[in-house]
């Protein structure tokens, strides 16, 4: 299989969307968090807690759509802890944010033990199965690649409108803008940053909780404490790579995902002789690069990492 | 229209930020299509009070009314929505977002939804009514600093403020765009607006207000009705407590020349400048802001090189210089942008003081910094100069902006300079502060220095200028003895006008 037949090939492009959906969610949940001035290092943390929340809630009940609420709820709920400690207590928040991400992360790999215990074939779920939408998936070629997907999917795929919608149509839009860029100015008009900025953080981390049971309940099916593996990470990036736009944030996941989906396939074919750990970095590497010559026009919101004190002149 | 109750009402108002009382007992009320002029030296409690007013700040005694009747005052949105209006000194504007993004933050949409529509239309609306227009697509971080001033007013005006406060509006405005706002405060009156006009310039007070309310550490001292009667100097001793002291220039004999430009080009295609300013002699360079004044400070300060060009001091040429190589040919430079680029505000005064010397005898001995000299030395200074609060541990960012120019002043000037740069020296400060500064400067002139004074304030540059050159897109279009330059000749060349006096 040449490189050319990778790319040309159909199921390329259907594993690149789905390596790119919890990656777009995330960065749709960053861009929520940094839009409103904080940057949330605890994506990590929080994308765990809603792989383990979506999971365990499934495993127990049975339902899949289920574990999704849970997973969106636990998510919140570690956003309004990560607003606790950055927007009420003013804390650095690279130094908050991966304490969240290390506490959630131990407190994860904890319950989890507690819950399921240690076995040699640890426990799975039916995860999700696609759902060919109707006459879109006939359409030749890209029916088939982005509408035979996961329910959880055609979710993100209009979110990303709506999310665009929200930020450049809607009062709360320009709300969650301006006390991103600048707080006081939001305050001088009535705005109260404080409430914003614990809101931001609950809908971002409810996302971040989605993009975590995404991979377990329509991916994987089994829960592993690898399951995340940096991805949140990934999205720190990317939300540059996307200049905090969601359209253009889709297309860095998009871009993650296919390099990812192009090293997989091509570690596989065994044309190129070259150890795997070099495949594994190629989608980073392509990540680094887009940044390198992306990010000089790109300008992160003016507040970025600045605590807001009202009594501060 | 005829009805004359109070727009806002402030009684018994006491704000206290720890052991200070920035208020005490403070009564003030604003009638509708009254403009009132609020007057205080820096500290005086002014601001403090219209931040109570308009919800930044809750007091710890008093009681607000709003058009007769009692109100709570819990927050900017509570004060908006009872229409209270405030524009601040440095406005508080979103760079990276449009005009209109700006006006319609904060506000309810319709559907849930922006309202470009009724935006547009209220927007044309404020300006037709009060002169007070901007494109609503520009980016506001490409607006001059006067637009970005229009702006804060138009927002307020949008939420249909009935009471406008304005903190030092002018105090970044050139004279035609004062104008501007005078003429809109004027439409704002006959429409029954109430605006608290707080400023320093006291011209700009008898010119714009209908009462006066002076205040003096945290109380009102007098309040009196603009009937024409009241003077600037009697205006300076309410706000003072004493009279205060107006430094004049006294004609004497200049030396030779200590800083010579020749052919100094600010930037590639701008005219170059030829300049001498002698020993004793003050040049004062006037112009509008934004007409090269800051590069061309910078340029022989040796912060940014020019062009083009040669700089000499007392006849050295002193080219492609480092701040710290003109530092050492004798020049001194006090920027006008204080905090940004005189000092560094989280450092405690002590270090402040030696900024620019640190690094070698008599505060570093073989790479090590001796703390007890800095200390001693910054201690004398404080005393020397009355910087207060007298502490020489404290932040500088906390200190006022009259003492902050202060230590500036003492550092700079106790490295006894051959030629002193000074920009802005008295841009936002008080009567007293100003007083201390003008004092200082004719205190180096009389020593010999050559002094280039870079001011917006034409009245400073008449008051200590023994010649006056006017600066004009970065180039000198005029220079003149102050005893041949008329105000309004000077006020053409800043507009680029001709001029007939002989340069």
């Amino acid at each position: 299989m040449s490189m050319l037949d990778i790319i040309l090939d159909i199921g390329f492009f259907a594993a690149a969307i789905r390596l790119a959906v919890p990656l777009l969610l995330g960065t749709l949940s960053e861009l929520v968090a940094e839009r409103s001035g904080v940057l949330n290092l605890g994506i990590e943390g929080m994308m765990l807690a809603g792989a383990l929340a979506g999971f365990a809630t499934a495993h127990v009940t049975g339902s899949l759509w289920l574990g999704v609420l849970a997973a969106l709820i636990l998510g919140a709920l570690i956003g309004l802890l990560m607003a606790l400690l950055v927007v009420i207590l003013r804390l650095d928040q690279t130094v908050a944010g991966l304490g969240v991400t290390m506490a959630t992360t131990g407190l994860v790999f904890f319950s989890y033990r507690l819950g399921f215990g240690e076995s040699a074939t640890p426990p799975a779920i039916t995860p999700f199965s696609t759902i060919p939408l109707p006459l879109l998936s006939d359409i030749p070629y890209i029916g088939p690649v982005l509408f035979n997907q996961y329910a959880l999917t055609y979710i993100t795929y209009l979110l990303v409108p709506a999310l665009a919608f929200f930020l450049f149509r809607t009062p709360a839009g320009l709300a969650l803008r301006t006390v991103g860029e600048n707080p006081k100015a939001a305050a001088g008009v009535g705005i109260d940053p404080i409430k914003v900025r614990i809101l931001a953080l609950m809908a971002a981390g409810a996302l971040a909780g989605l993009a975590g049971a995404y991979l377990n309940l329509a991916a994987f099916g089994s829960f592993t404490f690898g399951i995340i593996s940096g991805r949140g990470w990934i999205c720190l990036a990317l939300v540059v790579l996307g200049r905090w736009k969601p359209f253009a944030c889709a297309g860095a996941a998009l871009l993650f995902g296919a390099v990812d989906a192009f090293q997989l396939r091509l570690q596989t074919s065994g044309s190129v002789d070259l150890p795997y750990q070099l495949f594994l970095a190629l989608p980073y590497v392509a990540t680094l690069i887009v940044v390198i010559v992306n990010t000089r026009f790109a300008a992160a919101p003016a507040a970025l990492m600045e605590p807001y004190d009202p009594e501060k002149r | 229209m005829a009805d004359d109750t109070p727009l806002l009402t402030l009684t018994g108002i006491t704000k206290r930020f720890g052991e200070v009382v920035a208020n005490r007992d403070v009564d003030f009320a604003l009638r509708p299509g009254e403009v009132v002029g609020l007057l205080g030296e820096n500290g005086a409690g002014k601001t403090t009070l219209m931040n109570i007013a308009f919800g930044l700040y809750r007091p710890d005694a008093g009681t607000i009314a709003v058009a007769g009747r009692p109100a709570v005052i819990g927050s900017t949105a509570d004060a908006i929505a009872l229409g209270i209006g405030m524009v601040h000194q440095h406005t508080h504007v979103v760079a990276r977002h449009s005009v209109l993004e700006n006006l319609m933050a904060g506000l309810a949409g319709r559907y849930g939804l922006i309202d470009h529509t009724a935006a547009l239309a209220r927007l044309a609306e404020i300006a037709a009514a009060y002169g007070l227009g901007l494109d609503p697509d520009r980016l506001v971080g490409d607006l001059a600093i006067g637009e970005k001033q229009r702006l804060d007013i138009i927002r307020a005006l949008f939420r249909k403020a009935r009471v406008l406060i304005l903190d030092e509006p002018t105090s970044v405005l050139t004279p035609q765009e004062t104008e501007g706002l005078f003429s809109a405060i004027k439409a704002l009156k006959t429409d029954g607006v109430g605006v608290v006009y707080i400023s320093h310039k006291l011209n700009e007070v008898r010119a714009i207000t209908d009462r006066v309310v002076v205040m003096r550490r945290g109380a009102v001292v007098a309040d009196a009705v603009n009937d024409g009667t009241l003077t600037n100097a009697g205006l300076a001793v309410l706000m003072c407590g004493h009279e205060p002291e107006r430094i004049t220039r006294t004609p004497h004999q200049t030396g030779a020349a200590r800083l010579e430009l020749a052919g100094l080009r600010l930037g590639r295609g701008t005219r170059p400048i030829d300049l001498k300013v002698q020993g004793g002699e003050i040049v004062g360079i006037a112009g509008v802001s934004g007409n090269g004044q800051v590069r061309f400070a910078e340029a022989i300060a040796g912060v940014t090189s020019p062009a083009a060009g040669t700089i000499r001091i007392d006849g050295k040429a002193v080219n492609a210089a480092s701040p710290r190589r003109m530092q050492e040919a004798g020049l001194a430079y006090i920027p006008e942008d204080r905090l940004g680029a005189g000092l560094v505000g989280t450092l405690p005064v002590s270090d402040n003081m030696v900024l620019s010397r640190f690094g070698a005898s008599p505060f570093a001995h073989f790479g090590w910094l001796d703390r007890k000299a800095m200390a001693a030395f910054a201690e004398r200074q404080i005393t020397d100069y009355d910087i207060r609060p007298p502490d020489a541990k404290l932040p500088i960012g906390l200190l006022s902006g009259g003492n902050q120019q202060k230590a500036i002043v003492a550092r700079e000037l106790a490295l006894k300079p051959k030629v002193l740069i000074i920009a802005q020296p008295t841009r936002g400060l008080d009567v007293t502060a100003i007083a201390f500064v003008h004092r200082e400067l004719m205190r180096l002139r009389a020593e010999g220095c050559a002094i280039l004074l870079i001011s917006d304030d034409l009245d400073e540059i008449f008051q200590l200028s023994d010649r006056i050159a006017v600066m004009y897109e970065s180039a000198i279009v005029c220079a003149m003895a102050v005893e041949q330059a008329t105000v309004a000749g000077i006020g053409l060349a800043m507009n680029g006008g001709a001029v007939e006096a002989p340069a």
